[in-house]
């Protein structure tokens, strides 16, 4: 008679699986090593009154993550992006981040937080020593102070200190050429506010030195009333204006200012304005505020760029942000250097994510370079320019020269005693 | 501190008529979301924790009508119309039934609609925040009077709310609505039982209330950015008029809301960083002095 085995699960097997089981509990990244999918985790801003900036991150993030996938994924890996809302708040993206790397399983993660949160992600990073990339925050500090470095956390933002550089000799140059010495400024009342105009207002008056600041105001952030914030301006009868305030806060200011002519009475600028949130929101653009690029598709003037600014429109029915090319900007990387290691490692990723240039539509020249010393983006296009109230609203952007940027960031460094 | 700035402008006739403007817009908007609060409380003896929400479908409302029609008289009346209707539903489903449980109940009823309304004005008209833009017959220049600027669009913006002011006093000071209205604030039990139906009242004085608040954020849809949450800053500085002028009088929260608007505008130049806390300074000053605010014998 002859003996046939019985189906089930032989005692072998079972010594088997339970040492499998027994490993991934012990060791976990030994069974997400060996997942066929890389988990990416991403805290952003979903809901409140940034909630359009965090949307068009995790909108850029899906455009570029579709093309990787598409060509095989990370190291032959697909990446499921696991996206969490931290409502702004800093302690819940802390807490979302943690979750997504010890509950969720990612094994890397991009960090789409504005600089509050970001500051409370980069501890996280630093705690678990899991590859993170800062997307939104441009807050200086965060890759320049070098109490912040980790050498597993990157910043693909612009920084606000290569903007003041830009801005500061951009309108000194105006000031020279139209004679404005009486200068106002008006910015949010908090910290990206406060350091911004400070850097602004230090690089103009190195470039002019005649300049003369003669009337500040800190309307609070999200102040529904600039009137009488306006009529301040008007009283102190400044020649030029600059001003921080973004999003809804810079629409309300414009709407406000505008019936009072507060426009024709000066030079303003503006460097938020050349963001496609603000520019298609307002209804009565006034012609000639002067603005630092944020996202235009026109600048870079490269047919790279505007493809990218017309399939993102193509797809999501709306023009990407500043946060939308930062975030694709991370992706570009991730997915260079993961190629260039041929690992979906974080540690691998991160070694050769130091230096590494790659083509970018973004790029003042094609290219951005993620540079090693301190793991933060440089070469990204940065200009400043006038707006007109139709497409494509800043005709003309006049570069910035990353030379002249780069040596005036060290000195600034020097400054500020982080190098 | 900057008072050197602040004498200069008091001893200018161009700069005193610029902030007294200003001030008066500010104030103005106001006083059509404190009135309307504090008559809800003068008389239904509920905080509207909500109010701040008919502000802001009052603005998108106008918004959204002056898209589809391009009349801006026609959008005012659907952002003050629209919340009344908005109101009177509110009222009548939900508010009614926490009129006899403690504030506690009342404040997270209040509190879970901010949130729903909200949510509900981010899936109509999104997250994003919106502009109106300026109806093309107010895009002319400003007025100068005495050398001070003063906008075209924020002279109608004074008419209308002062309209509205002397228009809700008389009323409710002649009319025989207004009589019933002050009788079954003092004492509903006895208007009841003279045949008048209190609901009806109850609906009505919210409606009233929140077509006011409406009306605001209609007028201040071409002038501020529209986004859902909005409602809420407004609020807290209606609060702030409410307890200045008194809960429940109508005289209060205009003397508040003027108050406050010149406080702002004139601050602003005095006292650049300062301004917001002058505003609670004045409240605590108040609160410490007179406890039921400047106007507080009139509360029901």
């Amino acid at each position: 008679m002859k003996r046939t085995r019985t189906t089930g699960v032989s005692r072998r097997s079972t010594l088997a699986l339970m040492g499998a089981g027994a490993a991934t509990i012990a060791m976990p990244w030994v069974a997400r090593a060996q997942a066929k999918t890389i988990k990416i985790g991403m805290p952003t801003i979903l809901s409140g009154r940034v909630a359009q900036l965090g949307t068009s991150s995790r909108n850029a993030v899906m455009l570029e993550v579709e093309k990787v996938n598409a060509a095989g994924g990370l190291a032959g890996r697909q990446i499921e992006m696991v996206i969490r809302d931290s409502k702004g708040q800093p302690q819940e993206a802390a807490r979302i981040s943690r979750e997504l790397v010890n509950t969720d399983g990612c094994e890397l993660l991009i960090d789409a937080e504005a600089s509050s949160g970001a500051f409370a992600v980069h501890e996280v990073a630093r705690d678990l020593g899991v590859f993170c990339i800062h997307t939104n925050s441009e807050t200086s500090s965060l890759t320049a102070d070098p109490k912040q470095h980790i050498p597993n956390a990157f910043r693909t933002a612009r920084q606000g200190v290569h903007d003041s550089i830009v801005g500061g000799s951009y309108a000194a140059g105006i000031a020279k050429a139209k004679g404005l010495k009486k200068w106002a400024t008006c910015s949010p009342d908090y910290a990206y506010g406060r350091d911004t105009t400070g850097e602004f207002t230090l690089y103009l008056k190195r470039f002019a030195p005649d300049v003369e600041i003669i009337s500040d105001s800190w309307p609070k952030l999200f102040q529904p009333d600039y009137t009488e914030v306006v009529t301040k301006i008007l009283q102190a009868k400044p020649q030029a204006l600059y001003s921080c305030l973004w999003g809804g806060d810079l629409t309300s200011y414009i709407d406000q200012a505008n019936i009072y002519a507060l426009f024709t009475q000066m030079e303003v600028f503006a460097v938020n304005m050349a963001d496609y949130t603000a520019l298609t929101v307002v209804k009565n653009l006034p012609k000639g505020i002067h603005s630092g690029n944020r996202y235009i598709k026109t600048y870079p003037g490269t047919p790279e760029n505007a493809a990218w600014g017309d399939a993102y429109k193509a797809k999501y029915n709306e023009y990407p942000t500043n946060w939308s090319w930062e975030n694709a900007t991370a992706i570009m990387l991730i997915a260079e250097a993961s190629k260039k290691a041929n690992s979906a490692d974080g540690k691998k990723i991160a070694e050769v994510l130091r230096g590494l240039t790659i083509k970018c539509p973004f790029g003042a020249d094609g290219t951005v370079t993620m540079r090693g010393e301190d793991q933060t983006l440089i070469g990204y296009a940065i200009g400043w320019g006038t707006t007109i109230p139709q497409e494509p609203y800043v005709p003309e952007v006049k570069a910035g020269d990353w030379k002249t940027i780069l040596e005036l960031e060290a000195e600034w460094k020097k400054s500020k005693g982080y190098t | 501190m900057d008072l050197d700035a602040l004498a200069g402008c008091l001893a200018s006739p161009a700069c005193l008529v610029t902030q007294t403007t200003s001030g008066l817009i500010i104030g103005m908007l106001l006083f059509l979301v404190a009135v309307g609060l504090t008559l809800i409380f003068g008389v239904l003896k509920v905080v509207n924790f909500s109010h701040g929400a008919f502000y802001m479908f009052g603005a998108y409302f106008a918004m959204t009508a002056y898209q589809f029609t391009g009349s801006f008289a026609l959008a005012m009346l659907c952002g003050a119309a629209g919340t009344a209707i908005l109101g009177l539903i509110f009222e009548r489903v939900f508010m009614s039934r926490v009129y006899g449980a403690d504030v506690l109940m009342q404040l997270l009823v209040c509190y879970a609609f901010v949130l729903i309304f909200d949510d509900v004005v981010r899936m109509i008209w999104g997250p994003e925040f919106k502009s109106m833009g300026m109806p093309s017959a107010f895009q002319v220049p400003p007025l100068f009077i005495v050398g001070g600027v003063v906008p075209p669009y924020y002279l109608l913006l004074i008419g209308v709310a002062l309209a509205a002011a002397v228009v809700l006093g008389l009323g409710l000071a002649r009319s025989r609505i207004g009589k019933v209205i002050r009788a079954a604030a003092h004492n509903p039990g006895m208007v009841s039982a003279l045949g008048i139906n209190t609901g009806l009242i109850y609906g009505g004085v919210f409606a009233l209330g929140g077509m006011l608040a409406g009306l605001a954020g209609a007028l201040a849809a071409p002038v501020r950015s529209l986004t859902p949450g909005m409602g809420f800053s407004v609020l807290i500085e209606s609060f702030i008029v409410t307890v200045i002028g008194g809960m429940g009088s109508i005289l209060g929260a205009l003397i508040g809301a003027l108050l406050i608007g010149l406080i702002r505008s004139f601050g602003s130049l005095g006292f650049p960083l300062f301004t917001e806390g002058l505003m609670y300074l004045f409240m605590v000053i108040v609160l410490v002095s007179r406890p039921t605010g400047l106007f507080g014998k009139e509360v029901a």
